[in-house]
């Protein structure tokens, strides 16, 4: 049994190609029961996010599996195939393996690391799980595939670290004030940016917004927008020293906040701490009032920065990530090669013991002054002599399982003992870890 | 038995110290979490060692350089303990178990022939105002430590620089605020060893205050923390000035004890 992957993503196919294969999960039923309806597919996930569409099936023909879906990849959008070829990538065996533990941990996204992927895997499999395409192997690798993804969150840092300019500051924030959940954010002046590190702040559990602008009434109603309170722009000065947080983005054309400001501001505070952030350009604030002592002052620059850096440091932790996959690599491939001798060597077994009975039968039966303990001893020395036999093929058959030459063998011996029960059963073996 | 808890305890300090002082330079959460845990158990010898000798002698181990090196070495690792089990603070262990370490191996390495005990030591105030000296002197050293860390720190924000090492250092509010705590304990401490020191003077020589160096340099480290306590209750004195005074106390604190000799027991 294999596992394929065929796919397209970020990586090989603009948004435009992706937005056409991407499969709508209210309506996930009907490609679901398409993909195992083909021909040697035997389970099959879909993965359809904004940035990937990937099929996870088990075939016995890899070829063919890989290419029959890819065709329905494209029939089933109704695309020429042709045109979307060459967007496609497939993997079988340990590749295929490895592709989705890295996607399933974040390895393989467009920003390393980023949370959603796993959910929306997880999601994917269970419409699977619920319209019964996926069965005992792809349930196992997909389960496999979150505990690794889980591993490498707690194993390594990839995900600890801001990557968005309103995250950033959001961290930067608990670095000088610390907890957030006491302290007050005011937005000066208006604008995509500031109302999402606004956001930010809020959901990191900040107590207040105060919100001023040059038109009133825009202010009042960002202000009932995040349940905080609006000033007048001629006054805001006024209140800023209740702010912990400053975040300004106007577009006036010089300097709203001087060294000045900022010195009479932390005297109100009483010394504590105030952050603020500029994000307008040119800037609101003067560059000065970082000389203020208890008063911090960044840009859009210094935030740009820091989310720079974060990335570096994850692409070091994803080698870490690499790692950690590798590892559970080996052992899955473990498994699943068993999964295909252990039937095999079972299905020997009981053929060699269905013939040692038989004959025992028979010379027992025809056994006249049988002494007491003689058939007591005849089983014995024929389980001998049926373990002796069978112990070299069984060790062979499990080196060969992990070798990868599993199909031959059992080929063979399928047909030199005639083990007809190996064809379907093993579908439905459920085996221990 | 009280020498083998000494060395065991030399040991663990020895362990936990290069165990949190490697965890400043590279990331590793699971050994900071075994340096905690050795330097616990080392807190524990200390204060094993401690007690036993106390049983021993029959007095608190504070009336020598040996001694009383020790006791503030323990009373220093006592305090971090509790604050980073508080504040999750695990820098704080790079900059302070290093102080109680050089403590204790000075103090190991001072051999103080055995002696019968000075009479006028024999008095309760005496160990009352000499163990609330070394807790106040710990706190303060505690202050410095994370006083120290917190200039580290602020320099990073001033200066853009965000480093492996900025990722790592507590919040100014938490540090400013670990500071704060210890100068709360540190003081009111130090003042009550000041007052019972004086009547374990008048006791003893028959006057509470002679003017000798002790009680001077005591009387000027009491007025430096007056002042910082005092700026920061009435003007909210915090950040930069308030943690370079600390620091600049704990020097004081520092040269007081190792260099002032107690005239009425030396």
């Amino acid at each position: 049994m294999n596992i394929i992957v065929v796919g397209l993503s970020h990586k090989t196919a603009t948004v435009e190609i992706r937005e056409k294969v991407a499969f709508s999960p209210n309506q996930i039923e009907k490609p679901l029961g398409e993909l195992i309806g083909l021909e040697g597919i035997i389970e099959g996930v879909i993965v359809s996010t904004c940035n990937r569409v990937e099929i996870y099936a088990t075939t016995r023909d890899v070829a063919g599996g890989i290419a029959r879906i890819k065709r329905f990849m494209a029939e089933y959008h109704r695309l020429p195939f042709e045109s979307l070829e060459p967007h496609l990538y497939s993997y079988h065996a340990e590749a295929a393996i490895r592709h989705v533990f890295r996607v399933a941990s974040s390895l393989d996204s467009m920003i390393v690391g980023e949370p959603q992927i796993l959910g929306q895997i997880k999601t994917s499999y269970g419409y699977a799980a619920e319209f019964k395409s996926s069965g005992i192997i792809l349930n196992r690798f997909l389960h496999k595939a979150f505990s690794v993804a889980k591993r490498v969150r707690t194993e390594t840092k990839i995900a600890s670290s801001a990557v968005s300019v309103a995250f950033a500051a959001v961290e930067l924030a608990k670095k000088i004030l610390g907890d957030l959940s006491d302290k007050t954010v005011m937005l000066i002046g208006a604008g995509e940016m500031c109302e999402l590190a606004a956001k930010h702040f809020l959901n990191s559990g900040a107590k207040g917004v105060i919100v001023t602008n040059r038109t009133f009434e825009r202010a009042e109603r960002l202000a009932e927008e995040f349940g905080g309170e609006a000033v007048r722009f001629e006054s805001f000065l006024e209140h800023l020293h209740r702010a912990d947080i400053v975040l300004s983005s106007t577009g006036a054309p010089h300097c709203i906040i001087g060294p000045e400001d900022a010195k009479e501001i932390v005297k109100r505070r009483r010394s504590k701490p105030i952050f603020f952030i500029d994000i307008a350009v040119p800037r609101d604030i003067d560059p000065k009032v970082d000389d203020v002592e208890n008063a911090y002052l960044f840009t859009v620059d210094h935030l740009q920065e820091i989310v720079q850096a974060n990335l570096a440091q994850r692409s070091l932790e994803a080698e870490k990530a690499e790692e950690i996959i590798d590892q559970e690599i080996g052992q899955f491939h473990k498994w699943l090669s068993t999964l295909e001798v252990t039937p095999a060597i079972v299905a020997l077994r009981s053929r060699f013991d269905e013939i040692r009975r038989a004959e025992l039968d028979k010379t027992i039966a025809g056994w006249k002054d049988l002494p007491p303990d003689a058939e007591k001893r005849l089983e014995a020395l024929t389980v001998a002599m049926m373990n002796k036999l069978l112990h070299t093929p069984t060790s062979v058959l499990k080196q060969a399982g992990q070798g990868g030459r599993v199909d031959l063998y059992i080929d063979a011996l399928r047909q030199l003992f005639e083990l007809e029960s190996l064809q379907r059963d093993d579908e439905e073996l459920e085996l221990e870890e | 038995m009280t020498h083998m808890f000494f060395i065991l305890t030399v040991a663990l300090y020895g362990c936990a110290t290069a165990a949190y002082l490697t965890c400043l330079l590279r990331t590793l959460p699971a050994l900071a979490l075994w340096a905690s845990r050795i330097l616990a158990v080392g807190f524990t010898a200390h204060l094993l060692s401690t007690i036993h000798l106390a049983s021993k002698m029959k007095y608190l181990p504070l009336t020598n350089m040996q001694e009383s090196l020790s006791f503030f070495s323990l009373a220093i690792v006592g305090g971090f303990i509790f604050f980073e089990r508080k504040y999750k603070v695990t820098t704080l262990g790079s900059f302070v178990t290093p102080v109680a370490l050089v403590m204790l191996i000075a103090s190991s390495s001072l051999h103080v022939a055995v002696r019968q005990l000075h009479p006028i030591l024999q008095s309760n105030w005496f160990w009352f105002h000499a163990m609330l000296a070394f807790v106040s002197y710990a706190s303060f050293t505690i202050a410095a430590g994370v006083d120290v860390m917190y200039l580290i720190q602020r320099r990073f924000l001033k200066t853009k620089h965000f480093g492996a090492l900025f990722q790592k250092l507590p919040s100014l509010e938490t540090m400013d605020e670990i500071s704060y705590r210890c100068l709360t304990v540190g003081f009111p401490l130090l003042t009550v060893a000041i007052i019972s020191g004086a009547i374990w003077s008048e006791q003893a020589i028959g006057s509470y205050w002679v003017w000798d160096h002790k009680q001077t340099w005591s009387l000027i480290i009491w007025f430096i923390y007056a002042a910082l306590l005092h700026g920061r209750l009435t003007i909210g004195w915090r950040g930069k000035r308030a943690a370079i005074l600390s620091i600049f106390g704990f020097i004081v604190v520092l040269f007081s004890f190792l260099a002032m000799e107690h005239s009425i027991i030396w």
